[in-house]
């Protein structure tokens, strides 16, 4: 087999499977934005410290009422367990794809407002990354884009 | 300051970069009196790593000399000579608090490309790609460390700089394959790859009490320099059928623990070696797991393998059914340095651990570019570059 015809059948299986993959995904995603999916997060303190007087941490505290919060001791002693999702109604679809490059998508500020309110809850500052280097290029600016999302973005 | 930076695959440069601030209360400044090249480098390079972009500064195991610290540093102070670890570890997440550093929740300021790749985020890594925070690295004049007083360790005045250098990385991530590998005495243990992780891999598993360690290379010096500065057998796999030798050398058991220290860019003989390059070339599989394969198969009935060297993704023909039938146990971890490096600094002062024979080639930072490539293809009998960014 030649290298073009190698190549394409590999693009052709890449592409099947992202295919496979993407509709596979919306499914889900339908399934949770239906279901409200909770964002959690496992603080390893007591939930006393965690929200000393059902006084939310700060970063959470400046999203106001926009968000509802959940708070549960976790179990076998890993300290407290904080939930929060977002009230107004998460966008779909296309939208959904274009909200999130924006960072408009109302889940990646609870996201990160749960990531900052741990990480200053346990070590008493929110982590600042490093200032990165101004150097343009085509695949920099990709990774550029995925790196000032993540910050908001992560397992939790 | 003056850095090296990643400009892209294979391409690496001398810079003029802005010099680090402190950012957070708990941040120190260190100026870099030594640093070195780390195999895992090398994956940076070859663009195994995904998310580096050009000017990133690489560079993570490396010794210096606090020059600033943050308002709440309260284990260190300005001039002392420190020995850094290479992982980034907050202190007092619940993973840091039990020992898992590698694991810490808080250090890693860009989690989703991790999680996307891997299902969770690790610790940050100094001068190791976005996916794992984005740190500049240690190859440059400066750096800034996070979380100082618990990555950084004094050095005490019996350890010279360069053996106190590969207690950032080197010594403790050997040490962690030997000691959550299970070694205990009267073990045998083999190690693949017999760079700085490998040999310090075979030592301290000599020191933890087996009875007879094997390590396996092909590159002649490094053999020699194994068994000369480590004390350790070892195996030439261009020469000899591995698992055979193996079984013959342990009574048809084969070894206890067996120690992974190469990582996605193996090297191998015979058709395997063929089949991988091949599908790595065309995006089939990310990384080319032959020494894991061969640690699978040669590792002893409920015995254990441990997972050091560096991979990113997926691999394939893996022998799952060999570690379910055998009943082995299979782990692998960036290292937690921090749980290790006290007690290697401490076996360093009692000259029961020597490292600095690794650094085979040292040379200035506007070197570097060429001390990269020596260290990649293995010239002049390079096992580590390091580099003197004040010389």
């Amino acid at each position: 087999m030649n290298r073009a015809v190698l190549g394409a059948v590999t693009v052709g299986g890449i592409g099947v499977g992202v295919t496979r993959w993407l509709t596979s995904r919306r499914t889900k995603a339908r399934a949770v934005r239906e279901a409200g999916r909770w964002m959690m997060v496992t603080i390893n303190r007591d939930p006393d410290e965690v929200v000393p007087d059902g006084r939310l941490p700060e970063p959470l505290a400046r999203l106001g009422d926009t968000i509802e919060v959940q708070v549960r001791e976790a179990p076998g002693g890993r300290g407290t367990e904080l939930g929060a999702r977002p009230l107004r109604p998460v966008p779909a679809g296309v939208g959904e794809v274009l909200a999130r490059l924006e960072g408009e998508d109302p889940r990646q500020a609870v996201r990160r407002a749960l990531r900052q309110a741990k990480c200053l809850i346990e070590t008493g500052e929110v982590l600042r990354p490093d200032e990165q280097p101004d150097r343009p290029t085509p695949t920099g600016r990709i990774v550029d884009l995925a790196a000032q999302r993540a910050g908001g973005e992560g397992r939790l | 300051m003056k850095a090296l930076c990643w400009q892209g695959v294979n391409e690496l440069t001398v810079e003029r970069v802005p010099d680090p601030r402190i950012l957070n209360a708990q941040d120190a400044i260190v100026k870099v009196l030594l640093t070195t090249t780390c195999g895992s480098d090398l994956h940076l390079l070859g663009g195994y790593i995904p998310s580096m972009r050009a000017g990133d500064v690489i560079g993570h195991e490396f010794l210096g000399q606090i020059v600033e610290v943050g308002s709440e540093v309260r284990r260190h102070k300005v001039d002392d000579r420190v020995v850094v670890c290479s992982i980034i570890g907050c202190g007092r997440c619940w993973h840091c608090e039990h020992d898992m550093w590698s694991l810490c929740e808080n250090s890693n300021v860009k989690p989703a490309l991790t999680e996307m790749m891997w299902g969770s985020d690790p610790a940050g890594i100094f001068g190791y790609s976005h996916a794992l925070g984005g740190y500049r690295g240690s190859h440059a004049e400066y750096v800034r460390v996070p979380f100082v007083d618990y990555g950084a360790f004094s050095v005490p005045d019996g350890v010279d700089d360069m053996n106190a250098l590969f207690a950032s990385d080197a010594a403790p991530t050997g040490w962690m394959g030997a000691d959550l590998g299970g070694v205990r005495p009267g073990d045998v243990v083999a190690v693949w790859g017999c760079g700085g992780v490998g040999q310090m891999a075979a030592r301290a598993a000599i020191l933890l009490g087996a009875d007879r360690v094997i390590a396996i290379d092909k590159y002649p010096e490094r053999l020699a320099m194994t068994e000369r500065h480590i004390g350790a057998e070892t195996i030439d796999y261009t020469r000899t059928d591995v698992i055979a030798e193996l079984k013959e050398r342990t009574g048809g058991r084969g070894p206890d623990v067996c120690i992974e220290a190469v990582g996605l860019e193996a090297d191998a003989t015979g058709p395997q070696r063929v089949y991988d390059k091949a599908k790595q070339r065309l995006g089939l599989e990310l990384d080319r797991p032959f020494a894991v394969r061969e640690a699978v198969y040669a590792c002893r009935k409920g015995g254990s393998v441990f997972v050091l060297g560096v991979f990113a993704g997926l691999v394939d023909k893996f022998p799952l059914g060999a570690i379910m039938n055998k009943g082995l146990t299979l782990r692998g971890a960036q290292q937690h340095g921090q749980r290790y490096i006290p007690r290697l600094l401490d076996l360093m002062d009692k000259g029961e651990l020597r490292t600095a024979h690794l650094a085979t080639h040292t040379m200035t930072l506007d070197e570097a570019p060429r001390g990269y490539d020596l260290f990649k293809n293995k010239k002049d009998g390079c096992v580590r570059a390091v580099f003197r960014p004040w010389a």
